[in-house]
């Protein structure tokens, strides 16, 4: 147990450094994809961190994630939009704080209404019905042509925010980074309080708690808010980092990504679902590289077969995929499982 | 002496079997009530209606004079009413005092605290090791709660009782698997509590159950055939025949 502990101490303090060093070196050395590399990949750390406080710590297997990140993305680009083009003058705006504002407050009150429908049902029907809640709020903005339908929304303006421009790799990195830490302490502090401790009683024997006198729905929708509201807050940055929103965001094959983030990480522990997030971005750079790498010894083979070019790594999904399954199958206690040394 | 509990027509069926078939029932003020009755004779289901995780198909429970047939099951456990199970029921990933800690929180107005770290709560600590001396179980407090051995979970149950402080106990075959040394171990141990607390327990040891039972109520098919003290359900010719085996 103390080893483990101090393995995975070790182990935060070793991510967390890289994570906080490396964007401003790779940006000395004016690689500045990197930079969004890592940007993306601690916007999504924060999207898995909230995730983990329901299906980690809370047993809640949801499946419907992607809509609070894609609410959140959508709550800078409608306002943005607006305020560029005209229209919908109450929420036109700018202003950073506005939007993150927006992005919080819209998406724990879907958390707040599908969550006190979803925690009613058990088992495979909540899986179920949290996905359709989100479907459902993916072909709402497929509908709507103001905003691109499916084609989506390019934003041309990032949010504006007191004292730095979010339109600089680094000021966006080093805000997403400060706001993954924040994340990360946010979830430890609950999971450690008594409200933690019922979340995580209910998780292990629902009805025990029941029985103690715990209204355990009351508390797991409060967790379902909260995990909702961090992460529409996730969802604000990503929009700001891509600068583009559209429904994909919150397809269920998304919101898939997010619990696979958190499973391959380590569910309910604190870093899992960034070694999770870093994991996943990380594979989804390198096997196309090294797709792309291996594509010459294919290609004769392939042009002969199909006398047609081969366009090797566009094919980098099938091992991607086979990983994950091999990883969620055989990694007990995913990442952190195996940092810990199989001891918990 | 005053009623705290009291079931009038109480009805439970499962498709065809009729689980709870008309039963009556006052249990006193602080008595120790027994229910005894052969496997399936529907004790466990009684319970279940009584702590609220089934609801009868008809029939009152009241509680204290108040009528709790539709009240929730966590409501009734604030109201004052705490149950054990015949199966083990735990919190298996967590430790043994945080088992015992979460029984002594839930007596907190509500536990939408989010900021103070619940296993550094000196109180809710100390009082959760409190009842896990009075079981014997001080020494294994920081064990994994799935490490325990049977004869432990057991006691684990009582001590989440205990920690509750609910005046009324609903206790399901406490001595459920547990060896004879273990078992004389709860009986003193019950005995201990008689006159402090109200206890309806459902024991398949007729010997434990005549050692401290105030009352009996025999359960035969869902229905309750005789009510007495212990001499009384010893001398009745319907249980001796029914369930006592005797001819
Ligand atoms: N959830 C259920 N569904 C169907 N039948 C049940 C259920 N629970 C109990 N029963 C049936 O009700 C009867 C009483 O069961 P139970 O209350 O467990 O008896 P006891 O605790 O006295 O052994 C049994 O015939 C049992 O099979
Ligand atoms: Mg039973």
């Amino acid at each position: 147990m103390t080893q483990g502990l101090s393995r995975s101490t070790v182990a935060t303090v070793i991510l967390l450094g890289l994570l906080a060093v490396l964007p401003a070196v790779f940006m000395a050395m004016d690689n500045e994809y990197y930079v969004g590399l890592a940007t993306r990949l601690v916007i999504l750390g924060i999207a898995a961190t909230s995730l983990n406080l329901i299906l980690g710590y809370g047993g809640l297997i949801s499946f419907g994630h992607a809509a609070f990140v894609g609410i959140g993305a959508y709550a800078v680009g409608i306002p943005v939009h607006h305020s560029l083009f005209g229209g919908f003058q109450i929420v036109a705006s700018n202003n950073g704080l506005f939007h993150v504002a927006l992005a919080v407050v819209i998406s724990a009150l879907f958390a707040l209404i599908t969550g006190a429908i979803c925690l009613r049902t058990k088992g495979v029907y909540f899986i179920m019905i949290t996905m359709a809640f989100a479907q459902m709020v993916y072909y709402l903005f497929i509908s709507i042509d103001t905003y691109g339908a499916d084609d989506g929304l390019v934003i041309y303006q990032v949010s504006q925010v007191p004292l730095i421009d979010l339109s600089e790799p680094l000021h966006l990195y080093y805000l997403a980074f400060a706001s993954l830490v924040a994340a990360i302490l946010l979830v430890r502090m609950i999971v450690n309080s008594r409200f933690g401790m019922v979340l995580q009683g209910a998780k292990g024997n629902p009805e025990r708690m029941v029985t103690m006198g715990y209204n355990v729905y009351r508390y797991r929708l409060v967790a379902y808010v909260i995990s909702g509201a961090m992460a529409g807050y996730s969802g604000a940055l990503l929009a700001n980092y891509e600068g583009f929103i559209s429904p994909d965001m919150m397809d269920w094959a998304q919101s898939g990504e997010f619990m696979f983030m958190v499973i391959l990480g380590g569910v309910a522990t604190t870093l899992g679902p960034i070694l999770g997030s870093t994991l996943f971005t990380v594979l989804e750079e390198g096997l196309q590289i090294v797709m792309d790498w291996m594509e010459p010894a294919v290609e004769p083979a392939y042009v002969a077969l199909f006398g047609r070019d081969l366009e090797f790594e566009v094919y980098w999904h099938l091992p991607f995929g086979l990983i994950l399954i091999f990883a969620v199958l055989f990694v007990r206690g995913g990442i952190m499982g195996l940092i810990r040394g199989g001891k918990d | 002496m005053a009623n705290i509990l009291e079931i009038d027509g109480l009805m439970k069926s499962f498709g065809g079997i009729k689980a709870t078939d008309n039963v009556n029932l006052a249990v006193e003020e602080n008595e120790l009530h027994a229910i005894i009755g052969p496997n399936g004779a529907g004790k466990t289901t009684l319970i279940a209606q009584l702590s609220g995780q089934q609801m009868p198909d008809a029939g009152t429970i009241r509680f204290r004079g108040r009528d709790i047939t539709q009240v929730p099951a966590h409501a009734r456990a604030r109201l004052g009413m705490t149950r054990s199970y015949q199966i083990t029921s735990l919190v298996m990933g967590m430790s043994v005092l945080d088992n015992i800690a979460l029984a002594v929180q839930a007596k907190d107005a509500h536990s939408f605290r989010f900021i103070r770290s619940a296993r550094k709560i000196a109180s809710l600590r100390d009082e959760a090791r409190r009842y896990l001396a009075e079981v014997g179980l001080a020494d294994r407090a920081d064990a994994p709660t799935v490490n325990l051995s049977h004869g432990e979970h057991r006691l684990m149950e009582i001590a989440i009782a205990l920690a509750s402080e609910a005046p009324l106990m609903l206790l399901d075959e406490p001595m459920a698997g547990l060896g004879p040394e273990e078992s004389a171990q709860m009986v003193a141990f019950l005995k201990g509590l008689k006159g402090k607390r109200t206890i309806l327990l459902i024991e398949h040891d007729m010997d434990a159950v005549f050692a401290l039972a105030d009352r009996i109520s025999v359960l035969v098919y869902g229905h309750i055939i005789a009510t007495g003290d212990p001499a009384s359900i010893r001398g009745n010719d319907d249980v001796r025949h029914a369930y006592l085996g005797e001819e």
